[in-house]
């Protein structure tokens, strides 16, 4: 008796049924990826779709109004370039500089080890929450009104745990050899980060920092919670001025009964979309210019 | 030779010729490979990742029963070989030219489905990888993906036991296979191979991860599972391959970083009275 | 340095800020609204001229419409996720995920957006033959497309994360790439994927744009996916719209939920995290 030959072998039972499973899961696999990429396509093509007619220069210059016509988005790009800044201001410093002290200063014990799990809670904490803490604390407490301070402190708040986690993985991504190298050199530790590390970790913290900063811009519940205004017919001038912001312009007209206002939403979210996609392709960018950089 | 106490179906399928034949006393020179007698013929065997050549024109005839050590300076390709012979070579994107006869068919026919090529080819790795699920489940993997359903206890411990395991963990099947220390771990993924009853097992390095008590408890299970198996095995350590193996075969590479075969016959032949050159530097440790 | 560690300890200030704020507005909400009928109450009509403070109503929509979403969101994702990590040549998988992480950069009021002048209707009116634009299923169904790209991308970490040497063990036992999925990547990755899931249910109670423009904004202990609904969220974005005065009840009571919404979240994101513990225990 000779060896059963395995080629031309009638597949068994259990062999084909293993085939047809195996060959029907890619389907559904490709369906389902399909899918979430068709998600996207679709979206996008409705929200364009219903802005384009509307989407022009007139409406980035004009104030809201009355007529859906004649309705434009300008106190509200300017409210979002005021909060942004201020929002950069306060999340950015504070965010590197956590992130420093853990991944380089803060030795391995407890408080270290609460700090952290406090990060990562409070990166589950949903945003309308820190619109409360900012209701409650810029507002009255400090008695900032619905300012653009207010608003940027809130949203400093909201995006520093991710801007935190973001820059401490930069970090960590530089090889210890490149800290070793300067304290051998005498450096002190400060001179080590400030001057080897953080310069060689830089780009992929300015991405992370980026990506935070895009998703601030896109937030519209915790605004809404320290009652910023839905619509704002001057432009701000001072930190302490009332303000509105892109989302919230368009949530007011979303809800409006006028068809008209449809598209007036529709055209503020291809701004708010043309903003938010230039700022991941810059982060993209980075990302991509650091890992071709990074020669170790 | 001792016959297992346990029925081996596989034995009745094997030709008549080659049963009760102590592999020790069959050996044959590479140049008269030609018998139908070997498990596994390599023949003109190139085998690339890319474009690099990482395997040049190998003839390598494996017989029935007993062990192969495949040995040689380190990227050589030894390691590639034999991952040639189940076609997991192709899994990570390598290439292949050339025959290899599994059994007298060549297993890169087109028509050869290698899924199933597979499980008829036991492998142990390098680092030992038991899935993290129980003992019991590690061993009942290949059955189950084969579609065995009923009650598997008895595969389990005959494979436990062939495997020198199963008085160490018959208390605690159910317990996570990676509670187990390395070279336990080891042991089981040999029995894992063991339970879907291979014809052949390819060893990758399977020490080369374990202390040395743990290295000779596989020793002692390679030898006497020579006795109903043929096993290749590579490895990085000539003592080891003097001690396991029936047959040697040595791997070199050139100045292109392709490996070939220099020699191969039999172990006490190859450490003792090399025929060529370069195996006897290798050997003396003059290179590698 | 000792700036640095200022930085640092902002985040617990931030924690601490958040549960003290919670508690001292809620607190005298509490005073009026005696827990148990606040927790029990099957009616949550807190503007009208006779109150009632019941949160079930608010409670149930909110594990509704997160529950809904994350039936759409979780087996799409996990498909997905196992189909890139496991199958996808190189090519298509460099395409797919720079796409979904556009997806999870669009801003939450865009889906609500969508939810109101697509899905609802152009797919579920149509196919469901109901009346109102605004309700249950077509906020969820949003929201669970707003989940996808979470849920796949933690998953597909998990299961990236099992050795590649496991799926070698399987393959050389014969497995096919289904059965190497199926039976091992998966199981192995499963305490991540199930911690995906938990963290995608978490940002679903938290979600709020969606619901306050989607999904009716009527408080209604209801089951019924095609009935209007209002979630913890939606109402807080409903007293925050109207210039609610400052000690208040109405304006005490967004603290109270909110309260519950921040319990409800940190509970869930804890879990996710003991999950997320114990899987790297084992792989790292």
């Amino acid at each position: 008796m000779t060896s059963i030959p395995f080629r031309g072998r009638k597949a068994s039972r259990n062999r084909q049924f293993r085939k047809a499973t195996s060959g029907g899961f890619v389907a559904l696999g490709i369906m389902a990826t399909a899918f979430g990429v068709f998600a996207v396509g679709l979206l996008l093509y409705s929200v364009a779709n219903d802005g384009i007619g509307v989407f022009d220069w007139d409406f980035l210059t004009s104030f809201p109004s009355r007529i859906p016509e004649e309705a434009g988005i300008k106190s509200a790009l300017m409210g979002t370039l005021w909060v942004m800044g201020f929002t950069t201001l306060f999340a950015v410093p504070v965010g590197i500089g956590a992130a420093i002290y853990l991944e380089e200063f803060a030795g391995k014990n407890l408080f270290t080890k609460i700090i952290e799990s406090n990060i990562n809670n409070l990166a589950g904490v949903p945003s309308v929450v820190y619109g409360l803490l900012g209701l409650a604390f810029f507002v009255y407490w400090a008695n900032l009104g619905p300012s653009i301070i207010a608003g940027s402190l809130t949203l400093a708040l909201l995006i520093l745990p991710i801007i935190i986690v973001a820059a401490r993985e930069g970090l960590r991504a530089v090889p210890p050899s490149i800290r070793e190298a300067a304290i051998a050199l005498g450096a002190t530790k400060w001179q080590s980060v400030r001057f080897q590390v953080l310069p060689v970790a830089m780009p992929s913290v300015l991405t992370g920092v980026i990506l935070a900063l895009a998703r601030a811009i896109g937030e519209t519940a915790p605004l809404i919670a320290i009652g910023a205004f839905t619509s704002v017919f001057f432009i701000p001038t001072s930190p302490t001025d009332a303000f509105t912001v892109i989302p919230i312009q368009v949530y007011s007209w979303i809800t409006r009964p006028l068809p008209g206002y449809q598209e007036d939403a529709a055209a503020g979210m291809i701004v708010l979309l043309i903003v938010l996609l230039s700022m991941s392709s810059i982060a993209v960018a980075l990302r991509h210019v650091f890992a071709r950089r990074r020669m170790w | 030779m001792v016959i297992s106490q346990l029925p081996n179906l596989k034995e009745m399928f094997k030709p008549s010729h080659s049963r009760g034949v102590n592999a020790r006393h069959v050996v044959t020179e590479p140049e008269q490979s030609a018998g139908t007698d070997n498990v596994i013929e390599v023949e003109h065997l190139n085998a690339l990742y890319g474009d690099h050549l990482a395997l040049r024109d190998i003839n390598l005839p494996i017989s029935h029963k007993g062990v192969t050590a495949v040995i040689g300076p380190s990227g050589c390709g030894k390691s590639t070989l034999v991952r040639c012979l189940n076609r997991m070579h192709e899994m990570a994107g390598g290439r292949v030219e050339g025959r290899v006869l599994f059994e007298g068919e060549d297993i890169y026919h087109r028509g050869v489905d290698a899924v199933e090529l597979r499980s008829r080819i036991g492998m142990v790795f390098q680092k030992p990888n038991p899935f993290p699920k129980s003992i019991f489940e590690n061993v009942a993997f290949g059955l189950r993906i084969n579609g065995r359903r009923g009650s598997l206890m008895d595969t389990i411990e005959r494979s436990l036991r062939r495997a020198a395991l199963w008085d160490e963990v018959k208390d605690r099947l159910n317990k996570n296979a990676l509670a187990l220390s390395g070279g336990q771990q080891q042991r089981l993924c040999i029995a894992r191979a063991l339970a879907v009853e291979p014809e052949l097992i390819l060893m990758d390095e399977p020490c080369s991860a374990l202390d040395p008590m743990a290295t000779l408890a596989i020793e002692e299970l390679i030898r006497s599972l020579a006795q109903e198996y043929t096993i290749i095995i590579v490895t990085h350590n000539m003592q080891q391959a003097a001690r396991v193996s029936d047959e040697t075969a040595f791997l070199t590479m050139d100045t292109d970083r392709a490996g070939y075969l220099v020699e191969h016959g039999q172990t006490r032949q190859i450490f003792t009275n090399p025929s060529d050159k370069r195996t006897e530097d290798y050997i003396t440790g003059r290179f590698g | 340095m000792l700036i640095l560690f200022l930085c640092a300890l902002l985040s617990i200030v931030t924690t601490v800020g958040i549960v003290l704020i919670l508690l001292t507005e809620a607190v005298p909400f509490f005073n009026e609204v005696s827990i148990l009928k606040f927790l029990s109450g099957k009616e949550w009509a807190p503007l009208f001229s006779i109150k009632s403070f019941g949160v079930l109503p608010l409670l149930s929509a909110t594990a509704f419409i997160a529950g809904m979403a994350l039936l759409v969101a979780f087996p799409i994702g996990l498909l997905t996720a196992i189909y890139l990590s496991e199958y996808a040549p190189g090519p298509v998988r460099a395409t797919v995920k720079p796409t979904l992480e556009v997806l999870a950069g669009i801003p939450t009021v865009v889906y609500g957006f969508f939810a109101i002048t697509f899905i609802s209707p152009v797919i579920i009116r149509p196919l469901f033959q109901t009346e109102s634009i605004f309700n249950a299923i077509s906020a969820a169904t949003a929201m669970g497309v707003m989940l996808i790209p979470m849920v796949v991308s933690l998953s597909d970490d998990a299961m990236r994360a099992v050795p590649s040497n496991l799926r070698e063990g399987a393959h050389a036992l014969g497995a096919n790439r289904f059965q190497v999925s199926v039976r091992v990547v998966v199981p192995a990755a499963l305490s991540g994927i199930v911690a995906a899931g938990l963290l995608a249910l978490a940002r679903a109670v938290g979600e709020t744009m969606i619901v306050t423009i989607a999904a009716g904004g009527i408080p209604n202990l209801s089951y019924n996916p095609f009935d209007a609904m209002q979630t913890m969220t939606a109402f807080i974005m409903e007293v925050a719209m109207g210039d609610t005065p400052r000690g208040t009840v109405e304006y005490e009571s967004i603290f109270a939920v909110g309260l519950m919404l921040f319990v409800s979240t940190l509970v869930i994101n804890l879990l996710a995290q003991a999950l997320l513990a114990k899987f790297r225990e084992v792989y790292e």
